[in-house]
């Protein structure tokens, strides 16, 4: 949908490079949101609109031996009831690169294979009705063994989600031969096993769908996505319709970090619900439901060796990465190849090996979540090294100096095949140790010990440099100019919560003069914008952002050799005065206004007489940045650690994120606070878990621990700025460093503030049950 | 049965069932659907509303129990076309990302200020505990209320 | 996020709830704040077919001086005992473990007769009452009742309340606590206690509660028996655990809430005890 404007305050001013890029210019998006009137699709209720509530698992793996309807049928309100017999859907296939044999049917067909898998969906005049209803059938189970463990799923004799494949392995990613000589240089080789554990995204707006149908009897989808066009082309494929004519809008979005990627099942349940029914259709989702049907985000068990010289050089790496898939392995299963292309981190390592199986389990599904398989790189890269930190007596800072890829090595291919950009790792680890006062910490954790306080204090420290806009390297983006004079820019990344409509404002203002309230960013509505991949993996400033930078830049120069042909100057002699006209240097007083430039543009009288077509004055593209773009940072967490009681308290955090030239810094550490925010949330609070029947423990928010303003400190967070050269902004993304960079700083505080007692690692969340027992084993050895 | 509340000063009556949720009367009945629902186990706040002037989550009250009461949301916030000075920080320290939590973060930051009007930046971060928030790290929210409290 | 349907009677004197439970039995619930009884209705795991709405009987709604005692109405909300003036002088303890129920939406909302009839050992104020020796004065259809706290909490979620009985007022003598001190831990601050440790020192004796170390609020008798037979706050504290039978779940083993209540009440002891 669009979003336009009328920003109350500019108060960001002019920037002394005169430029409105680099402003902390106040978002557009506020004032609605603010005012309670932006729409969310729950907020929609069209005529005629039927509910929708599915009937879900509440067995981890079993047959479906009955399903009885009759009794819901008859409910009062009830439309129909669906199942598998009836809803007429194919086995899903949501990623390509797997297996066929791992297709969902989006109603199960005889099996269960996770709680919270959809047995039946019912479909009544209101919401309570259809509650009511889906309570009253009544489906039997003939519970199967269960395997929630991702190394369990694989050993032999385990319980196989799906017999046809006779294995649990969703795909395996081994990209040479073991070498035997591999840690033939090292003179120490410290190793760890860590529990990158499974987390579940939890955007404030849960999942859901309101299906329509427009004059003409067309699919109109109104869904809460990240990428309308990943959802669009998945439907009309399902269904047998022309893309061209399903209309997907995300409206305003409560949040998606990854999770609100690509086309749920449950949407299709709900579109062929409503085309049997021929009516409108909404469900939404309950957090309850959410916190198992959402795809959930990490899940790695990884097996880390790490060889060094005494004095701390790395010689070689060796990964091997056991990942949860889920029942029905998506996304997610792919994920530790990102691991992979990010296993060398920051630092010059000569020899990496990394091998990964991902395993089918009977819990929710996995897939991207903040980062995407780059978290748990740096998480595990960041761990390794502070124990061969503590294990050689180097400092911390002082090992990960003796190891950074210098910058003046850049572009380079990594050993993993990563082409990185441009980078100053020292720059941001040394700016992070000033803010930090690294010195007088170490200094005041001293004092502590000879004290003897029982309140250790811990700091930890991590650098990362992660991917953005990998795989999706081309963006649509289009720029015209009204005949009122005022812009309008639409672009196929897709807005929910970065502030998008501010940011690509910004870039049209800065370019052409305009105010920014008179510039209309589109996005999100497959009917207005004519392509995109929407908004994952840090990419949208940097590749849309640039789609509409470059359509800017070619509107202006259309104008400039418009505004020569009707003042009868030389195209050259033309400039972009400061009163937003277009004209000949040096006279202001003749120049054109952007409504004048639009109307001749559309005037073949007045226009140049090879400009034929009638499309006025614009410029529609797609920007191609060719390849991916490699921020970096470093992180300093400061904790106290109650060795009492085992509470953590994260007292500080230190964030200094380089993601090149930063266009607006107050959407920037919006991103920053945010993403250190999930990260500490990561390291500290959250994590999905099961028992051993496969039976959610985490199964609502007062059970899955979302940290409030109550368990956070303020954060410091700061930029370095090393532009990349690979767009015209100079910019990377920003998404979700903060992410990348917190969790292993965190947990590294956690563990450095213990490391006196002998302990090397703890894995996460650092909660005070797991920490308190770590302290008590290793004072008991 | 038939109940009545004075929503932003309109009086909204409407027939419900028992069982409808103050939540469910403001953004069915009454269409004000700038109140959201972010969970349901009274966790996350998103549906904060005040009613009778103190913050309360109207997911954790049937409608019937507000028959009669004068109940605010975040569209009831604004005089003579101006921000409140909760919604106006907001807006000036970038205290909202995705805008979900927005409506309920802002009314339990109204009904705080109204019972600590000189908060500590401890006093805002516990006073907002009911409430969750996903994009920020609270970071912006807790700075946009200690912005609002100097606003007198 | 729905409840199952119910009928709604909203009543409006303390005869009427004893007449509506006694019409419809244990179908009926009396619904105060509904704090905890909203959020169990609207996951189905509560699912009464008749609620009482005691919501405005504002004449249960009071803290008042009775010489030796407070008299509090069941339906004073958390919110007015940690603004009470009153409680604030002769009865600090309450007012501040009430300040630590919930956030402040519960507290706007929340009852003490809710909370105390609602009989969760997590729950902060039962512990505090306990430890106060308050007496809970119940009405039935045979009249009027009064319950010691401490013979009130029977198990898990279940109090001395019949089906047919409405709590009505909960009487705490004046102890003359002045220091006090309440050790809340828990994950999050919205979360319920893991374990919390309440001491503080009465007229005659010094009391000590635990939150969440077994089926009940519990008191820490043996705790007290060793300060007053002159223990140092060390040695008392290590007795916290002796007597409870703390539960297990995915937030702490017994052994560590048992470990935790002992470090809780010697921290508490020596904040409260000085």
């Amino acid at each position: 949908m669009t979003t336009t404007t009328n920003p109350p305050d500019f108060s960001g001013g002019p920037s002394p490079r005169g430029s409105i890029l680099g402003n902390a210019v106040r978002r557009f998006e506020d004032p609605k949101i603010l005012r309670g009137e932006a729409v969310y699709f729950d907020d929609l209720s069209p005529t005629g609109l039927a509910h929708l509530v599915f009937v879900r698992s509440t067995i981890a793996h079993a047959r479906v031996t009955n399903i009885d309807t009759r009794e819901a049928e008859t409910m009062p309100g009830v439309v129909a009831v669906y199942t598998h017999e009836n809803i007429g859907l194919k086995p899903n296939v949501s990623f390509a690169m797997l297996p066929d044999g791992f297709a969902r049917p989006p109603l199960a067909n005889g099996t269960v294979r996770f709680v919270g898998d959809m047995v039946a969906a019912v479909v009544a005049e209101t919401r309570a009705q259809a509650v009511d209803a889906a309570e009253m059938v009544i489906v039997d189970y003939d519970p199967l063994p269960v395997v929630v463990d991702p190394e369990a799923a694989l050993a032999d004799g385990a319980p196989i989600l799906f017999p046809d494949l006779a294995t649990n392995v969703a795909i395996e990613f081994n990209f040479a031969e073991a070498d035997p000589e591999l840690m033939a240089e090292a003179e120490v080789v410290v190793s760890g096993r860590f529990v990158n554990q499974r987390v579940a995204p939890v955007p404030m707006e849960p999942n859901g769908i309101v299906v329509e149908f427009d004059k003409e009897k067309n699919l109109s989808l109104t869904v809460p996505t990240q990428a309308p066009f990943g959802v669009r082309d998945p439907v009309a494929k399902e269904f047998g319709l022309d893309p061209e004519k399903v209309r997907v809008r995300a409206p305003a979005v409560g949040g998606g970090f990854g999770a609100k990627s690509g086309c749920y099942v449950e949407y299709l349940v709900a579109i062929s619900a409503a085309r049997q029914l021929a009516r409108p259709i909404k469900w939404t989702e309950t957090r309850s439901e959410n916190m198992l049907s959402m795809y959930h985000g990490r899940g790695q068990i990884q097996y880390v060796d790490m060889g060094l010289k005494r004095d701390g050089t790395i010689t070689a790496v060796k990964v091997h990465v056991i990942c949860e898939a889920g029942a029905y392995p998506s996304v997610g299963a792919f994920l530790p190849f990102l691991t992979r292309t990010m296993a060398q981190g920051v630092y010059e390592i000569p020899k990496v090996e990394f091998t990964s199986v991902s395993a089918a389990t009977n819990t929710t599904p996995t897939a991207a979540y903040r980062g995407a398989g780059r978290p748990e790189a740096t998480a595990f890269l960041e761990r390794i090294i502070d124990m061969a930190a503590d294990e050689l007596e180097i400092d911390p800072v002082e090992i990960r100096r003796r190891n950074f890829i210098a910058p003046e090595k850049f572009p380079l291919t990594t050993v993993t095949g990563a082409n990185y950009d441009v980078g100053d790792f020292n720059k941001a680890l040394t700016e992070a140790c000033r803010i930090s006062g690294y010195e007088e910490l170490r200094a005041d954790q001293r004092s502590r010990r000879e004290r003897g306080d029982t309140v250790e204090l811990g700091i930890g420290v991590s650098t990362y440099v992660e991917i953005t806009a990998g795989g999706q390297f081309q963006e649509f983006g289009a720029v015209k100019i009204q005949s009122d004079g005022t812009v309008e820019a639409r672009v196929g990344t897709s807005s929910h919560g970065q502030g998008h409509a501010t940011a690509f404002a910004m870039i049209v203002a800065e370019l052409l003069g305009v105010a920014m309230e008179d510039v209309r960013v589109v996005q999100s509505d497959t009917a207005l914008v004519p392509r995109g991949s929407g908004t994952s993996g840090s990419r949208s400033l940097q590749i849309g952002g640039s789609a509409i930078y470059n359509a800017s830049v070619e509107v202006l120069e259309k104008a400039k050799v418009l505004a020569a042909h009707l003042l009868e100057a030389n195209p050259d002699d033309i400039v972009l005065h400061d009163n937003a006209r277009v004209g000949v240097s040096g006279v202001p007083a003749s120049a054109l206004s952007w409504a004048d430039l639009a109307a001749a543009a559309h005037d073949p009288t007045r226009r140049p007489a090879e400009w034929t077509d009638d499309e006025g004055l614009m410029s529609e593209l797609d920007f191609n940045q060719g390849d991916a773009t490699y921020p970096f940072g470093a992180h300093v967490a400061v904790v106290e650690v109650d060795t009492e009681t085992g509470r953590v308290n994260l007292l500080r955090h230190i964030a200094v994120d380089d993601c090149g030239r930063v266009l607006n810094p107050l959407l920037v550490s919006g991103q920053q606070h945010g993403g250190v925010g999930q990260g500490a949330a990561q390291a500290l609070y959250e994590g999905v878990s099961y028992d051993s029947d496969g039976n959610p423990l985490t199964g609502n928010l007062m059970d899955y621990a979302i940290p409030s303003a109550a368990e956070f400190p303020s954060f410091e967070v700061s930029n370095t700025e090393t532009p990349t050269p690979l767009n015209p902004l100079g910019a990377k993304g920003i998404g979700e460093s903060g992410t990348i960079g917190s969790t292993p700083a965190i947990q590294n505080a956690v563990v450095d503030a213990l490391s006196a007692m002998g302990i090397s690692h703890i894995d996460m969340p650092l909660l005070s049950l797991r920490v308190w027992q770590t302290i008590q084993d290793t004072r008991a050895k | 049965m038939k109940i009545s509340i004075s929503v932003n000063g309109d009086k909204q009556t409407h027939d419900v069932e028992p069982r409808t949720l103050l939540v469910q009367f403001l953004r069915e009945q009454a269409n004000l659907t700038g109140t959201k629902v972010g969970c349901d186990t009274s966790s996350c706040g998103a549906c904060t509303v005040l009613v009778d002037g103190e913050s309360a989550k109207s997911c954790t009250m049937f409608a019937a129990q507000a028959d009669g009461s004068a109940v605010t949301t975040i569209e009831g916030l604004m005089t003579d076309g101006k921000f409140n000075r909760v919604q106006q920080s907001f807006q000036d320290e970038h205290g909202l990302q995705c805008g979900f939590c927005t409506a309920g973060m802002v009314m339990a930051a109204v009904s705080l200020l109204e019972e600590i009007p000189n908060p500590t930046e401890s006093d805002v971060r516990i006073g907002l505990e009911g409430n969750l928030c996903r994009c920020t790290g609270y970071h912006n929210i807790v700075k946009a209320v200690m912005a609002a409290a100097r606003v007198k | 996020m729905i409840p199952a349907s119910f009928e709604y009677i909203r009543v409006d004197s303390t005869e009427q709830v004893i007449a509506g439970l006694a019409e419809y039995g244990d179908e009926a619930k009396i619904l105060a704040g509904g704090m905890s009884l909203i959020p169990l209705m609207k996951l189905r795991l509560a699912t009464p077919t008749v609620l009482l709405d005691a919501g405005r009987l504002d004449d249960l709604s009071y803290i008042s001086d009775k010489g030796d005692y407070l008299a509090l109405g069941a339906l004073t909300r958390h919110r007015d005992l940690e603004t009470s003036d009153l409680l604030a002088k002769e009865c600090a303890v309450l007012r501040g473990v009430a300040a630590e129920v919930g956030d402040n939406q519960v507290r706007h909302r929340g009852t003490i007769g809710g909370s105390v009839a609602h009989g969760d050992p997590a729950s902060d104020l039962p512990a505090v009452l306990v430890a106060l020796e308050a007496e809970f004065v119940v009405e039935g259809p045979s009249g009027s009742r009064t319950l010691a706290s401490a013979n009130f909490f029977k198990g898990f979620l279940e109090t001395e309340l019949s089906e047919t009985e409405m709590l009505t007022e909960i009487r705490v003598p004046k102890t003359g606590a002045t220091n006090w001190s309440y050790h809340k831990f828990n994950r999050r601050a919205q979360d319920w206690a893991i374990v919390g440790a309440l001491a503080f020192r009465a007229q005659d004796s010094s009391r000590v509660a635990l939150v969440n170390m077994g089926s009940v609020p519990i008191r820490a008798t043996a705790v007290e028996q060793a300060l007053a037979s002159g223990a140092s706050h060390a040695e008392a504290a290590d007795q916290a655990a002796v007597g409870t039978e703390a539960p297990e779940d995915s937030n702490a083993s017994s052994a560590y809430r048992e470990h935790l209540s002992r470090v809780l009440v010697k921290r508490a002891l020596d904040e409260a005890l000085v």
